[in-house]
């Protein structure tokens, strides 16, 4: 088993109203000095060692991001 | 004439869809996301709501279940399909028609009438308007902003393939005040207002809606 972990973000062309939502409420926290924050989503998966990177990509690629608005990196990490 | 209107687990308008159908003078035919069966119908609607909780992203899950698999490969082949709202997201995921709807851009989730204009009367789902009919009908969602590529929307514009155009202000930052599309053929349409709460004046804001299922009606009458 490894742990292998797939992060999804906004391309950076992607309007994205949640991270500048959440950069709007930093100065009012108190929090200064953050020009900018992007929203995205992480995910981790326990995979069977038998899972070859060509997999996770078609995964990563076809369901748990989409590629006309969004951008994935595949990372495999010690479980 | 068979119209099928697909129940996803999450999904609210498919009541609404049916009676729109059976209102316009056609057979209104449930199907089921689970049936891998579109019961000989003679056009497919996929209608709004929140399939499978809008978990991952709008549409995503949808996409997969058993009935979609019928409803790209009879697509592909000339099925006239609408999506409305969560159907268009589905549409989307699923390929059918291109780019992607995203949080609206003030993040508020978006509930009112909205005015819209018929920019293209010539798909199967909007013969029944004059060109450049302004109607309007409800808007309800969170994720309606339409996003595409540049060179997408420049195909979308120049093809004339942008069916409706917000009018009145633009509730969600859509480009272009892209409310609605089709595909290449215009068979396949999705729009993000909902034309199934408008069909009686008496339950919504007009019957405007009426005049896309009325659409599809004399397409296949007269074809």
């Amino acid at each position: 088993m490894a742990r292998v972990v797939v992060d999804v973000m906004p391309k950076p062309e992607i309007l994205d109203p949640q991270g500048q939502a959440v950069a709007r409420a930093l100065p009012r926290l108190g929090f200064t000095g953050v020009s900018d924050v992007r929203q995205g989503k992480h995910f981790e998966l326990e995979v069977d060692d038998s899972v070859d990177d060509a997999t996770l990509d078609k995964i990563a690629e076809g369901f748990l991001s989409n590629p006309v608005v969004e951008d994935f990196v595949v990372r495999r990490v010690q479980s | 004439m068979r119209v099928g209107a697909v129940t996803f687990p999450g999904t609210l308008d498919d009541s609404d869809t049916l009676r729109a159908i059976a209102a316009s003078g056609a057979e209104a035919v449930p199907l089921w996301h689970g049936d891998a069966d579109l019961k000989q119908v003679d056009a497919v609607v996929l209608p709004g709501g929140f399939s499978y909780g809008d978990y991952l992203r709008a549409g995503a899950i949808a996409r997969f279940a058993p009935v979609m698999g019928e409803v790209v490969d009879a697509a592909r082949k000339g099925l006239p399909v609408l999506g409305i709202c969560n159907g268009f997201q589905v549409l989307c995921e699923a390929g059918l028609l291109p780019g992607a709807l995203l949080r609206n851009s003030e993040l508020h989730f978006v509930c009112r009438d909205q005015w819209l204009k018929v920019e293209n009367n010539t798909t199967p789902w909007t013969s029944r308007y004059d060109a450049g009919a302004e109607i309007i009908i409800p808007l309800k969602n969170q994720d309606g902003r339409f996003t595409a590529s540049q060179s997408t929307v420049d195909e979308l514009e120049g093809e004339g393939r942008v069916v409706f155009r917000y009018v009145g202000g633009n509730p969600n930052g859509s480009v272009n005040h892209i409310a609605g599309i089709s595909d290449a053929t215009g068979r396949i349409v999705g729009l993000m207002p909902h034309p199934e709460h408008a069909i009686d004046a008496l339950t919504g804001p007009s019957d405007d809606g009426l005049g896309m299922f009325l659409s599809l009606l004399d397409q296949v009458v007269s074809a």
